[in-house]
């Protein structure tokens, strides 16, 4: 999942890129509300970590413009101002949910999973189809009882069509979803990882739609 | 004297003391003149009586003697006033007296009014000279007996006087504590203050107690809006310390879970940035704290040593940077600042500023200047320079450029202007000619 981290602090904000990198999620780090602006005019991402106090503005007064403005992006947002007041405003803000400063970068990674379980309409933390079931958490499967384990392309690719079986993603939005801004899309890329998934779960459980993408196959196929 | 009412009551005593002996003196020095008229007029009276009776030939001169005296012993009054009377002939036999007449003459060869001593006691005379018949006719009384009444009339007015005295000292003591009572009032109302409340004072003042009033109203509002604001700064200290606090917590995390080397090895070299960043940041509380607050007595050190030693200081911190700092500073140059500790806060922010917006490879100009009882410090670096819609809010505290790097902590400038302003003198930032920004610290001189 691309999310994009709005955060001025280096530190931090290379600290939630990589965290979140190694979580699983594509993130994308911008520093003020100007290149948070842009940044969601350009890409599709699936999340915001947004942090209040930005240098030409408010993250509050960022996400109240975009919620005006229609976007209804999952948004997580972090402060070291976390008195109850501050929580109220940014929640009434259009915050989906509101961490303080310091925070525990696994509570990120677990909120942001529950924002995009819920932004999806979904309750449950794993995901079922055809007998695989995918835990976000820790990156890992089952097949059948078997257990699996992915690479996190691998994984970000699988959770992608999971995310709504039946639906045809194609090649660009996978790479999308793969790739941040920092990183060059290899040309092939996702076809090596839709092959290393076959091996893993059989080669007919992913569908190739000629000339138009991927999808999982209808429940019962395989 | 601490009491106000002890004071008080002690003037008030004093003065109704002062006025009450004035009032005495006054009274007895009246009573005296005016005894004396009224007596030396029956003196004059008498004798002249004596003289015409005795002129007319109406009664015989040892007889006269006695009217003029007046009747025999008064025993009513302490004060058995009488007149004495003698007549004396021109040549100098005595013709005759009184019955309290005292044996000697009463006065000499004199006309009109005399003081005399007769027998060791002093009189008061008037003499008249009859001279059909070559007589002196003297009427006296004793000096004794008018100053006895004086004395009276005087003990008159004390003894009343010091037997009301307590009376009129509790009724003193007890009015200056009434008078006294807003002030209780008001010392009560402050006293039952709870320490965090720092309204005005309510209590409806005297006119006397109002200036004092206002005065601890005007307090009041300043001490709200320094502790207001030190609160803000508390706040917005905190804030501004949890913020890289949870960048070093993320990156620990991302540290102890790295499963490559590469990843753990930038998690520790982002630690360690943040660290140094952290510990710039707490130096700078400090330093805004001190700039804004402690007064400091002033080593004197000039200026130019200053310089030097800032200069040498953040060397290192240029070389990292690969930025030269050039500095121009006269040889021998003694100005000396107020306060050498403030001038070496503003100048080592600015200086770390410049060098952090300074290019790679560039110079960082450090000047001093004298003209006409200023010291002018410039620190001019080649860096974007701060950005106009910036520069109005560029030293205000925690304010952070949109396009600054994410290095500063918005409190550099602030420290520096704070300090500026507490040398009693003014900092300027300015373009720079050529691209670059100028910031001019200009400084009164105290001495040289």
């Amino acid at each position: 999942m691309r999310v994009l981290i709005v955060e001025d602090d280096a530190t931090l904000g290379d600290g939630l890129s990589v965290g979140l990198r190694l979580a699983g999620f594509t993130p994308d780090l911008v520093t003020t509300c100007a290149d948070a602006r842009a940044a969601l005019d350009t890409d599709d991402f699936g999340a915001m970590v947004l942090d209040v106090m930005l240098p030409d503005g408010s993250g509050r007064d960022l996400l109240a413009s975009l919620r005006e403005q229609g976007v209804d992006l999952p948004v997580l947002m972090l402060s070291a101002l976390d008195q109850v007041r501050d929580r109220i405003t940014g929640l009434d803000a259009g915050a989906d949910d509101y961490l303080g400063k310091p925070f525990d970068l696994d509570e990120v990674t677990a909120r942001l999973r529950a924002l995009s379980r819920r932004s999806e309409g979904r309750a449950q933390p794993q995901s079922h189809w055809n007998g695989l079931t995918l835990d976000p958490s820790r990156m890992e499967g089952q097949l059948n009882g078997a257990p699996l384990r992915f690479s996190r392309r691998e994984f970000a690719i699988l959770s992608a069509l999971m995310d709504r079986p039946g639906a045809i993603l194609d090649r660009a939005a996978l790479e999308d979803r793969l790739y941040g801004w920092q990183e060059g899309v290899e040309s092939n890329a996702v076809e090596v990882h839709i092959h290393n998934l076959r091996a893993k779960l059989g080669t007919r459980f992913i569908q190739t739609v000629r000339g138009v993408g991927y999808r999982l196959a209808p429940e019962g196929a395989p | 004297m601490n009491s106000i009412r002890l004071r008080l009551f002690l003037i008030l005593m004093l003065a109704t003391g002062f006025v009450w002996l004035s009032g005495v003196v006054w009274t007895q020095y009246s009573t005296r003149a005016e005894l004396r008229r009224v007596l030396d007029a029956r003196l004059a009276e008498a004798a002249q009586m004596v003289s015409s009776l005795i002129s007319d030939r109406r009664i015989d001169i040892s007889e006269a003697t006695d009217l003029a005296a007046g009747p025999q012993p008064n025993t009513v009054s302490g004060y058995s006033h009488r007149l004495s009377c003698q007549i004396w002939s021109l040549d100098g036999t005595l013709v005759g007296r009184s019955g309290g007449a005292p044996q000697g003459r009463l006065a000499g060869n004199v006309t009109g009014f005399a003081n005399t001593m007769v027998d060791g006691a002093e009189w008061r005379v008037h003499t008249v000279v009859n001279a059909d018949l070559g007589l002196r006719v003297m009427v006296g009384d004793s000096l004794a007996v008018r100053n006895r009444l004086v004395s009276d009339v005087t003990k008159g007015l004390i003894l009343p006087a010091l037997l009301i005295l307590p009376a009129l000292a509790a009724l003193i003591w007890l009015s200056v504590g009434r008078g006294l009572a807003p002030l209780n009032r008001m010392a009560g109302a402050l006293a039952a203050r709870d320490a965090s409340d720092l309204s005005p004072l309510e209590t409806p003042l005297r006119d006397e107690l109002r200036p004092f009033g206002a005065a601890l109203n005007g307090l009041f509002a300043r001490v709200a809006s320094a502790r207001a604001r030190e609160r803000d700064f508390t706040a917005f200290a905190a804030h501004e310390l949890k913020t890289p606090l949870a960048g070093l917590k993320t990156q620990a995390q991302i540290a102890a879970m790295a499963e490559d080397d590469d990843t753990r090895r930038h998690a520790l070299a982002q630690i360690q940035t943040s660290v140094t960043r952290t510990d710039r940041l707490a130096r700078q509380l400090l330093d805004l704290t001190r700039a804004e607050t402690v007064r400091d007595d002033g080593a004197s050190v000039s200026a130019a040593t200053v310089l030097h030693e800032i200069a040498d200081d953040l060397a290192r911190m240029a070389e990292t940077k690969s930025v030269e700092i050039r500095p121009e500073i006269p040889d021998r140059d003694g100005t000396v600042i107020g306060d050498a500790a403030l001038l070496s806060v503003a100048l080592r922010n600015l200086l770390e500023n410049a060098i952090q917006a300074a290019p790679e490879g560039s110079v960082v100009d450090l000047s001093l200047h004298r003209d006409s009882g200023n010291l002018r410090i410039a620190v001019k670096d080649r860096g974007p320079g701060i950005a106009q819609t910036d520069r109005a809010r560029a030293t205000e505290r925690f304010y952070r450029g949109a396009d600054a790097g994410a290095q500063g902590s918005g409190l550099g400038l602030a420290i520096a202007a704070a300090a500026a302003g507490r040398l009693g003198g003014t900092l300027t930032l300015t373009p720079r000619d050529g691209g670059g920004e100028c910031a001019i610290l200009v400084l009164p001189v105290t001495g040289t």
